[in-house]
């Protein structure tokens, strides 16, 4: 049973944030410099590219957004030290700077007046300073309440309302009043359920931010349907097993928030939370999308219930995966890192179901890998507000 | 063997919970709001996840999960016919 004494093995980082896992990750900040950042991983082995498709001619709104989820990623205590790479030197200084905040080592290295081969070179060298470093911090006894957990489902069916979203459900109501930070968003995949989650807000205020953020989203959805996006949300994979309307999908996904956390303020996408407790995010209900805004705002374990059999994984943030669909249980086992389709047989109760993800979740924020990590699941997705200039 | 769940009292529809449901089987639901038992018969073969009607829903009807709206039917729903996108849509957008 966990407690306000549980502890877990964490990285204890420069800025006094645990992180779970110690990569050296190689960081593109735009699309031009994977090449030379994948080059890099290849030469210094251990050390992790992120790559990722965007990163040129965003402006305003949606280029705050770029860099904030790449100082984001950099600075999660997660990662242990961040070599950038881009085509221009003035913007890996900028995503350098806010790294460099964290106190943990940071470089940056420019491709114009350059050429590949030479970054790659310089970069690989610093990178393999890094690694060595790195490969002597040690794990230390932290407690609970400095662990950052976040949520997101995906791939749902009927069986994630029953069995696996209320699971994750129960793991966050124990986990809230031990002083555990939380997020959980996905604001189109809310509506049908929208009153619940406004009624669960701590405050008026958080109340009022949060149908601000619902209806803006809403009011995207109305601007570009074409038609009442069945098989877009639900997706055509929700409607495959069983689920009908948008209503019924949200009705499951918020089953994640428990029975008793109260939802203590909302996040703009990719902003880091204050302070303990239930954090809701402004995001897309994507996986990986969402998954990489859990990641750019600091959170370092996460829980992934899916019906049918999403596969998602980030290079940064650890995925838990749980079922309660007996058939994905079987037919994807390489994928589920906890079966719960006990719970759909009266086999197992809630409360169980909920200490089980919490030992799952202790093991792996002391090491263990979960099935995404093991089979090399690493999707990094930026999410993007607008066209490009 | 449970055969279906249903969330709450109020709730018109259930969810198939084991794979190979057969038109005219009788099935047995688990009510997990008060840990009742109910029968019914499926007039369809239904698969893992889909709902079945736990009671007669009229064309235009609301249809109830979780004790909430998931939207309306769009014909018809029998006691034990499979409810899907073929008789129930959403009301928003």
């Amino acid at each position: 049973m966990i407690s306000s004494k549980t502890t877990f093995r964490g990285y204890r980082r420069e800025n006094g944030r645990v992180g779970i896992r110690n990569h050296v990750i190689i960081l593109p900040v735009d699309d031009l410099s994977n090449a030379a950042a994948e080059a890099v991983a290849n030469n210094v082995k251990g050390a992790l590219a992120i790559p990722h498709p965007y990163g040129r001619l965003q402006f305003g709104a949606d280029l705050d957004l770029h860099f904030r989820t790449l100082i984001g990623a950099g600075s999660n205590p997660n990662v242990a030290a961040v070599v950038v790479i881009c085509i221009e030197e003035g913007w890996a200084k900028r995503v350098v700077d806010g790294i460099a905040k964290t106190g943990k080592p940071v470089t940056g290295f420019g491709i114009e007046l350059h050429g590949d081969h030479d970054t790659i070179l310089r970069a690989s060298k610093v990178t393999k300073e890094y690694m060595q470093w790195a490969s002597e911090l040690q794990r230390e006894d932290c407690p609970i309440s400095e662990l950052w957990a976040s949520t997101k489902c995906g791939e749902s069916d009927t069986t994630s309302g029953c069995g696996s979203n209320p699971t994750v459900g129960n793991a966050f109501d124990k986990l809230e009043p031990l002083g555990v930070t939380m997020c959980f968003g996905e604001t189109t995949e809310i509506t049908g359920g929208e009153q619940i989650v406004a009624d669960r807000c701590a405050t008026k205020e958080v109340r009022d931010a949060f149908m601000g953020m619902f209806n803006r989203y809403q009011e995207v959805i109305e601007r570009h349907k074409t038609d009442d996006l069945s098989e877009s949300q639900p997706t055509k994979g929700n409607i495959a097993g069983g689920l009908t309307t948008i209503e019924e999908k949200a009705l499951g996904n918020i089953q994640k928030i428990g029975k008793k956390c109260k939802v203590i303020g909302v996040l703009d996408k990719a902003e880091m939370p204050t302070r303990p407790g239930l954090w809701f995010m402004d995001s897309s209900s994507a996986a990986a999308e969402m998954v990489t805004l859990c990641a750019a705002s600091g959170y370092v374990v996460h829980f992934f219930p899916t019906g049918q059999g999403n596969v998602i994984g980030n290079p940064i943030l650890p995925v838990i995966k749980l079922t309660a669909n007996p058939r994905t249980a079987r037919t994807m086992s390489e994928h589920v890192d906890l079966d719960v389709s006990g719970l759909l047989q009266r086999q197992k109760n809630l409360d169980q179901c909920g200490d089980e993800l919490l030992e799952v979740m202790l093991r792996t924020c002391n090491g263990r890998l979960t099935a995404a990590e093991a089979l090399g699941h690493r999707e990094f997705v930026m999410t993007r507000l607008y066209e490009s200039a | 063997m449970i055969h279906f769940l249903v969330h709450d009292k109020k709730d018109t529809v259930g969810v198939i919970v084991v794979e190979g449901v057969k038109a005219g089987q009788e099935l047995t639901g688990w009510l997990m709001e008060d840990d009742s038992t109910l029968k019914v018969k499926a007039l369809n073969d239904i698969p893992i996840g889909h709902k079945l009607a736990t009671q007669g829903i009229k064309k235009g009807d609301t249809v109830i999960k979780y004790g909430f709206d998931i939207g309306k039917a769009v014909s018809e729903i029998k006691v034990g016919e499979h409810a899907h996108v073929q008789n129930l849509k959403t009301k928003r957008w």
